[in-house]
């Protein structure tokens, strides 16, 4: 094994290892909400005509668990060993950053798929669902997920406690990924909430991951895809930036 | 080309000068001691050499490699066994040092992490999760994960801190056999008995600095020689002898003299000064320096 498969096979052997807290957990968390909300609102709200409520939260609730289990990998992986110490072991190995950064970044996105399939697998009883573009499906879900998991990197390298990376979760990834649309249409809400929601990057990713089931979105979803892109592309950067650097990894490092 | 090549390493952290310009070869197959009191340097410049640290300036190569523009060829000849007793809870021993071996990117490595396992004796716990094992235990896999990749440079920071005898035993057993094939060996300690037994060659730092860097016999021969101590039945010490005596406080009580004597030959004078004062002795003993004296004079006198 290279480097680099080494490094993205602990990983996976990290979070499935304990897979009753990494996978079975949130897809039985999806479901609660699932059954909740679906319970609740199916006979109330109507988000796109012919698309039943329970039938439209289904995507939003997978897209939902695929983003938070990406962040949620990479980032309990770098703090974890920061602050155990054994992050000293992949240190002092030969990896590049490039190798560090894909080894963490791919074993999150795996997390995240394995935990969206699970959710998806459970709910898609309960509503009527169509594939009207299982390509944007995928690519979506691919690029939500290497996002999150490289915010969890960055996220997990500039922690330096568990408090300061559950305040990076708590106010920042859980509210934007709620706010994004999981369980509404931002059609429904006031103009000036709506203008608001563009500027949430996640919900770009719903909305264009919805879109391959409905074939009806919100926006566009080239838009989508156009915008989801760039942020990929600056947040990857921005990571292997830290990653050559070394910073808050190796000491004395700017 | 030197094993280790380490040229004017400068490191400050704020208003502390924790490495303040340290220069030093070590050739390949050495076993080299880096002593020196806490707070001297010695885990900042591990550090540094090991790339979990990066100095304000100068350089550091191992085997022609500089650990900065040339790390990844660098790492691949460097073992380094940290002084913190760390391990990743969710793996076992076999597990750790296969994963390990595979970060150097070597596969089918299980013949040598079984002979390592072997001779730290490890096999029985290989199967074991990390977060099972004794204090010694662990110490043990961490010097497994520093050498699963054959490292021509091991270094070992403090490796014997808080161990038993029989593990102490067992890891200088397999180093010293790794040295005598050919490893260099980079060892820090506070037991300079542990150093004067190992180590061919000795630097001593302090305040981030050199103060002392010879071979073990030379650093205890030059700089601190042996002493002669003299029990006198009856008289004194004749006042020609008195500038060699070592402790100031013996000359005003007792009979019990300690004197600084550079070699053997310093020794007949003595006797013959005594004789002909008419002094008897009582009891007389030559005592070899060891480490400890050589260190104690270098860390009191390099202010």
């Amino acid at each position: 094994m290279t480097g680099f498969q080494t490094l993205f096979y602990k990983e996976i052997l990290r979070f499935w290892k304990v897979a009753t807290q990494t996978v079975t957990a949130p897809i039985l968390t999806a479901l609660l909400y699932l059954l909740i909300f679906g319970h609740v609102l199916q006979d109330h709200v109507q988000v796109y005509p012919g698309v039943q409520y329970t039938g439209f939260l289904v995507p939003g609730l997978v897209m939902m668990s695929v983003l938070q289990n990406a962040f949620a990998n990479s980032s309990s992986s770098l703090i974890q060993s920061k602050i155990t110490g054994n992050l000293v072991f992949v240190l002092l190995t030969p990896l590049s950053h490039w190798e560090l950064f894909a080894g963490y970044v791919l074993a999150a996105v795996v997390r995240g798929l394995i935990v969206g399939a699970g959710v998806f697998v459970v709910t898609v009883w309960f509503g009527h669902l169509d594939f009207v573009a299982p390509l944007w499906i995928l690519v979506f879900a691919l690029m939500g997920a290497a996002i999150l998991a490289t915010l969890g990197l960055i996220a997990g390298i500039w922690a330096e406690k568990f408090d300061q990376l559950a305040a990076f979760q708590n106010f920042l990834i859980v509210p934007l990924t709620f706010l994004a649309g999981v369980f509404y249409s931002i059609h429904s809400l006031p103009p000036f909430w709506q203008a608001v929601s563009h500027f949430n990057p996640f919900f770009y990713m719903i909305d264009g991951f919805r879109y391959g089931f409905f074939g009806q979105s919100d926006v566009n979803p080239l838009t989508s895809l156009g915008i989801v892109g760039v942020f990929l592309v600056v947040l990857a950067t921005l990571a292997v930036r830290m990653l050559r650097s070394g910073y808050k990894l190796r000491a004395g490092s700017h | 080309m030197a094993a280790l090549h380490i040229t004017d390493i400068k490191k400050r952290y704020q208003a502390l000068q924790a490495l303040g310009g340290v220069s030093l070869a070590i050739e390949e197959g050495e076993f080299f001691g880096l002593l020196g009191p806490n707070g001297a340097g010695k885990t900042t410049l591990i550090s540094i050499i090991a790339g979990l640290n990066r100095a304000d300036s100068g350089n550091v190569t191992i085997h022609g490699h500089d650990v900065v523009s040339d790390y990844r060829a660098a790492r691949m000849k460097l073992g380094v066994v940290p002084q913190e007793l760390v391990f990743d809870p969710f793996f076992t021993v076999r597990e750790t040092l296969r994963m390990q071996s595979g970060y150097f990117g070597l596969k089918n490595n299980d013949k040598w992490i079984d002979e390592v396992m072997a001779n730290l004796d490890l096999t029985g716990k290989a199967d074991t999760n990390m977060r099972a094992l004794s204090g010694g235990m662990k110490r043990r896999v961490l010097v497994a994960q520093a050498l699963v990749h054959k490292p021509p440079v091991i270094v070992l920071d403090e490796p014997t801190a808080g161990v038993d005898v029989e593990l102490r035993q067992t890891l200088w057993k397999f180093i010293g056999r790794l040295n005598r094939e050919g490893h260099t060996i980079v060892l820090t300690t506070h037991y300079l008995e542990e150093a004067q037994a190992l180590c061919n060659r000795i630097a001593m730092l302090k305040s981030g600095k050199v103060v002392a860097l010879d071979s073990t016999e030379g650093l205890i021969r030059h700089i601190s020689g042996s002493q002669l101590v003299l029990r006198l039945k009856h008289g004194s010490l004749p006042d020609g002898l008195k500038p060699l005596v070592s402790h100031p406080a013996e000359l005003a009580d007792g009979n019990q003299y300690t004197l600084r004597v550079t070699d053997y030959t310093q020794v007949e004078p003595i006797l013959a000064a005594l004789r002909e004062a008419g002094v008897a002795l009582d009891d007389m003993q030559l005592q070899q320096a060891d480490l400890e004296d050589v260190f104690i004079q270098i860390m009191g006198g390099a202010q």
